[in-house]
């Protein structure tokens, strides 16, 4: 079957299943479920950025009337700080210290004890009778300060070199020779670049209720991009079996990585289990800025050197990532995307994770490869106008194709990224007047994309309908591709396939929602899975019809003879065998689990028009065209969806979102009034471009296409801005005192 | 775990009497979009909640036999902006009040919580103090007025008495030749707290500036009457040598601080810029009235 063209379905913008629910407010979030006697829990956080706890006394809030459990560090399994225990990218000797301080405090807002109570006040009070004997420490929250040789260090045991550090790792990509190929070099471009933290921004705050049954037996409704890895890490870290934990998955209210870790569920579930009550926990906006995600803040140095005609001949990046607290920084993705867009003879580039007192980075829309694409693609613009060359074309001239290998180890399939440079020179766009003030940038961006563990059950429903399950949270509209891609197959309507999303009881391990996998993964399985439906199906045909299965197709819904020499008889449809199943073997259906490969990485190209007030260092972005390889579309609405989505954070990222810092070492704007996230009246139309070059190693042709919309925007910003000012700026958020600093600035 | 009485009373009296017995745990609620929002932050923790909602005097807007208007205190945004000649006669002080907070907020906040508040970035207050509007409050010892520029003590604090509830702002009549604006900088579009705003009133006689009222918000610990700045205007064509005097008295009025809003030299700097800019369109407002 040729499935890449002539579809019915797969290419429609059909409505997604959940939109309904979600719509008219029935959709039920985290926050939205309750039961039976079920209480609150509530967290009391460390106010300090770095304290010893000497110790906790508890007994005044353990007394207070309507308090039913406090649980603290010592209720928490530990993992000791010398073996390393990984579960996905996270290492749980730092998820044990991050979802509850043990000796000491690392940022403020760190849990120093959780308190379940009757009502939320009660809890909230219990909260302040706990008593804290802390040392306070000295902390740091730069990465400069926490690189100084007398910095405080934030892990004894860490060590860098040999010495106790606050860098806790060190990662490095290498190809060619990099001395070698500066030597070739005649126009060398190196610049040193800062980003700050971001948050994901997600608008649900983190959720959950937990109900311990005597036995241990343990249900949990939580909002997360992964009910598996909720019960996998709720289990290491309470020590319940697995098997004795359901996680279901309530309808997530955005995550964009920062749902792919717990906070919440284990203390939740200890509390549950202590009180015999179920617990609800229902996080803050302040608790949301002050102690989950964001992602790192880096400082990175990017050099590019090139020949007179443009070819590049050597790349070096150093980047450092701030990790927060505990180690763990997306360094991968700074240093392994950056350069991947070009194929570059010899490249050097090498990533530090570095400690500091704030809270713990978790990931954000293809981690760490944002922070390392603004410098690479702010070096590439330099470059460009050194060599008067158009940005485009010294992009085409030494793109990524077919056979390049890129830096980070792999040989490129056939991949889409020319496509993508080739679509924006030609968009209208790109040679669009530009008026006063404004100005015109361009970045590109790459990402790795993911397969991974994935499961699906796909039954015929007695009547003749399907129900298709799988093991993922749906965040970008997966539900309505994948029923896009069972009707295909079964040439069905679409609306005759309900997709649900199974708990960790109902259906097989699936890896969390992440690294752009989840289409990939769980079209892959669904696929298989609706093959080996259509063979049932062909069988019993052909048992009814007394013939031979390879002489029965299936097509429309129906079975038919292949070819009149099968015979002559009337189709049997979807609902005429599910009618029969009975008699004819038993119900239908099949379910197929498997460790997916071939995810490629993808690529996008962005165009970036932005008009500055330069009296008051405004920035506003007044066009936006984003410009993906795809794969293919089996969504064109969703896969849109995520561009814009990706390309508003982006814009946010490289204006004015940033955490600020008070003397004391704490957060100062944690909420959305101060946090300045855009709001739809500060972007334009986010126009998008597909560009569908299919995955050879895909059924359907399906790429990731998530994360690659945020990778190349706060370069393209930044581009555009000196397109307008004449000015370049090598520091984020670009917001309008930092604009304002600059253009006055002396040259 | 503090109980909270709520009270709705229909007269004014009623209300003064037991707010000023409430005391210091007792909060006036208007709209309630400080209110609330403060009350869940843990920032405020009532006794006793006066509404004011249901006393006619302080939701109705009059037009007073001189031509002036008298506003209610708990007059929402959204009521003001349907008003069929507020706008016109007021267009500057309209557009502050309609810039607090979302169109959802519109429909409850009002100028006089934005006042009582007692936030320097008030958007409502330096259009009102440019517009030399009065303020009625009435207390356990009765009634007075006081200019709206009186008001502001200090970031959260306010000049009224213990148990005084803030009644109605009164503008004054219009001369012909009048105009008003406000403009604050925000770095987004909108749902934002305004880093500099500047009010403007002048009124042009054949060309030349005979009156003006400047009010400047979040640049000191309460917004600013700059008599300097109106001084500067006061007499000129509005030209750009008197513009930009304006704008300096502007920038050397300022007192700001450094904080997650912005800084000491940007709001400084831009405290000119907007001054001119806002005295722009309230010189082409008055050119068209």
């Amino acid at each position: 079957m040729n499935i890449i063209t002539n579809n019915k379905w797969i290419g429609q913008r059909t409505i997604r299943p959940d939109g309904a629910d979600k719509v008219t407010g029935r959709a039920a979030f985290a926050a939205d479920t309750n039961m039976p006697g079920m209480i609150w829990g509530k967290i009391l956080r460390s106010p300090h950025p770095h304290a010893r706890i000497r110790s906790i006394d508890t007994s005044k809030a353990e007394a207070l009337p309507g308090v039913k459990a406090v649980v603290t560090s010592r209720d928490i399994v530990d993992f000791p700080v010398d073996k390393s225990v990984m579960l996905g990218i996270q290492d749980m000797r730092w998820m044990c210290r991050n979802v509850m301080a043990r000796d000491k405090a690392l940022f403020p807002g760190h849990p120093v004890a959780a308190v379940a109570a009757t009502t939320e006040a009660i809890a909230a009070r219990a909260c302040e009778l706990i008593e804290v004997d802390y040392e306070v420490l000295p902390w740091s929250i730069e990465i400069d300060d926490a690189l100084t040789p007398d910095a405080p260090v934030l892990h004894e045991f860490i060590k860098f070199e040999g010495k106790p550090s606050n860098i806790a790792g060190r990662l490095e990509v290498k190809k060619g020779d990099i001395a070698e190929g500066f030597k070739q070099a005649e126009v060398v471009i190196e610049r040193s670049f800062t980003t700050r933290p971001v948050h994901q921004g997600y608008i649900e705050p983190h959720a959950c209720l937990i109900s311990v049954a005597p036995d241990n037996k343990t249900t949990i409704w939580s909002s997360s991009q992964g009910q598996f890895m909720v019960r996998a890490m709720t289990a290491y870290l309470t020590g319940i079996p697995q098997s004795d934990i359901r996680a279901i998955p309530a309808e997530i209210g955005g995550g964009f990585g920062g749902k792919t870790i717990v906070y919440l569920e284990p203390l939740a579930t200890l509390l549950a289990k202590k009180s015999g009550r179920p617990v609800k926990m229902v996080m803050t906006r302040e608790e949301v800025m002050r102690a989950t995600g964001p992602t790192s803040g880096s400082k990175s140095t990017v050099k590019i050197g090139a020949k007179k005609d443009g070819s590049i001949v050597a790349a070096q990046g150093t980047f450092y990532l701030q990790a927060g607290a505990l180690p763990g920084s997306p360094i991968r993705g700074a240093v392994g995307c950056s350069f991947s867009p070009y194929d570059i003879p010899n490249v050097l580039s090498v990533g530090f994770d570095v400690l500091s007192n704030r809270s713990k980075v978790a990931a954000y829309r293809a981690p760490g490869a944002p922070i390392g694409a603004y410098a690479v693609e702010c070096v590439m613009d330099e470059l460009a106008e050194a060599l008067k060359m158009d940005p485009l074309e010294l992009r085409l001239k030494n793109a990524a194709r077919q056979g390049t290998k890129a830096a980070f180890g792999p040989v490129f399939p056939r991949i889409g990224y020319v496509e993508t440079l080739q679509a924006a020179r030609a968009h209208p766009h790109y040679s669009a007047p530009l008026g006063k003030l404004q100005g015109r940038g361009v970045a590109s961006g790459f990402w790795f994309n993911a397969g991974g563990e994935s499961s699906a059950q796909v039954n015929i429903t007695e009547d003749g309908n399907v129900v298709v399950t799988t093991g993922h949270p749906d965040i970008g509209g997966s539900r309505a591709a994948i029923a896009n891609i069972c009707a295909e197959l079964l040439g069905i309507d679409y609306r005759r396939v309900s997709v649900l999303i199974g708990d960790t009881a109902t259906i097989g391990f699936s890896n969390l929602t992440g690294g752009s996998r989840v289409l990939f993964a769980s079209a892959m399985v669904v696929t298989q899975s609706t093959d080996k439906i259509i063979t049932t199906l062909r069988e019993r045909a052909a048992k009814i019809w007394e013939i031979d299965p390879e002489a029965v197709k299936w097509e429309n819904g129906a079975a038919h003879p292949a070819s009149p020499n099968a015979g002559k008889f009337e189709p049997l449809t979807l609902a005429e065998l599910a009618a029969k199943a009975p008699q004819m073997g038993g119900p239908i259906g099949a379910g197929v689990q498997l460790n997916t490969e071939g995810a490629e990485g993808g690529f996008g190209t962005h165009i970036c028009d932005v008009e500055v007030d330069p009296e008051l260092g405004i920035v506003r972005v007044i066009r936006y065209t984003a410009v993906q390889d795809v794969g293919r579309a089996i969504h064109p609405g969703y896969v849109e969806g995520q561009m814009q989505g990706g390309v508003a954070q982006g814009i946010g990222w490289a204006l004015n979102e940033e955490y600020i810092y008070n003397r004391d070492g704490k957060v100062d704007n944690p909420g959305f009034l101060d946090y300045r996230m855009p709001v739809c009246s500060d972007l334009p139309m986010l126009d998008t471009v597909m560009v569908e070059v299919p995955n050879p190693k895909h059924p359907q042709g399906v790429k990731g296409v998530g994360e690659v919309p945020l990778v190349p925007v706060m370069a393209a910003v930044a581009n555009a801005i000196h397109n307008a000012l004449g000015k370049r700026f090598y520091s984020l958020p670009m917001s309008p005192p930092r604009v304002l600093e600059v253009i006055e600035a002396k040259a | 775990m503090t109980d909270i009485r709520y009270l709705a009373p229909s007269t004014l009296n009623e209300a003064v009497s037991a707010f000023a017995a409430g005391g210091s745990a007792a909060r006036i609620l208007a709209g309630g979009t400080d209110l609330l929002v403060q009350m869940r932050a843990g920032s405020v923790k009532p006794g006793l909640i006066v509404d004011i909602k249901k006393i006619a005097e302080m939701t109705a807007i009059e037009q007073t036999a001189d031509g002036g208007f008298r506003i209610g205190a708990a007059v929402p945004g959204a009521v003001l902006a349907e008003h069929p000649r507020f706008g016109e006669v007021w267009p500057g002080v309209l557009e502050a009040v309609n810039l607090i907070g979302s169109t959802q907020v519109q429909g409850r906040a009002s100028a006089g919580g934005n006042l009582c508040n007692g936030s320097p970035a008030g958007d409502s207050v330096p259009a009102m103090v440019a517009a030399g509007a009065i303020v009625t409050v009435q207390g356990p010892n009765g009634r007075r007025e006081l200019p709206v520029e009186k008001v502001p003590a200090g970031p959260g604090r306010t000049n009224l008495l213990p148990g005084e509830i803030l009644v109605s702002f009164t503008l004054p009549t219009r001369p012909p030749g009048s105009g008003d604006a406000y403009l604050r900088m925000i770095p987004r579009t909108e749902m934002d707290i305004a880093v500099v705003g500047v009010g403007v009133s002048l009124t042009l006689k054949g060309g030349v500036c005979s009156a003006a009222r400047v009010g400047l918000g979040a640049v000191a610990p309460t917004v600013l009457l700059v008599e300097a700045a109106a001084k500067a205007l006061i007499g000129s064509k509005l030209d750009d040598a008197a513009l930009n005097a304006a704008a300096n008295a502007c920038s050397a009025a300022c007192r700001p601080i450094d904080d997650k809003r912005g800084t000491i030299v940007y709001r400084t700097k831009i405290a000119g810029v907007l001054l001119r800019r806002t005295a722009a369109i309230a010189a082409r407002r008055a050119r068209e009235n």
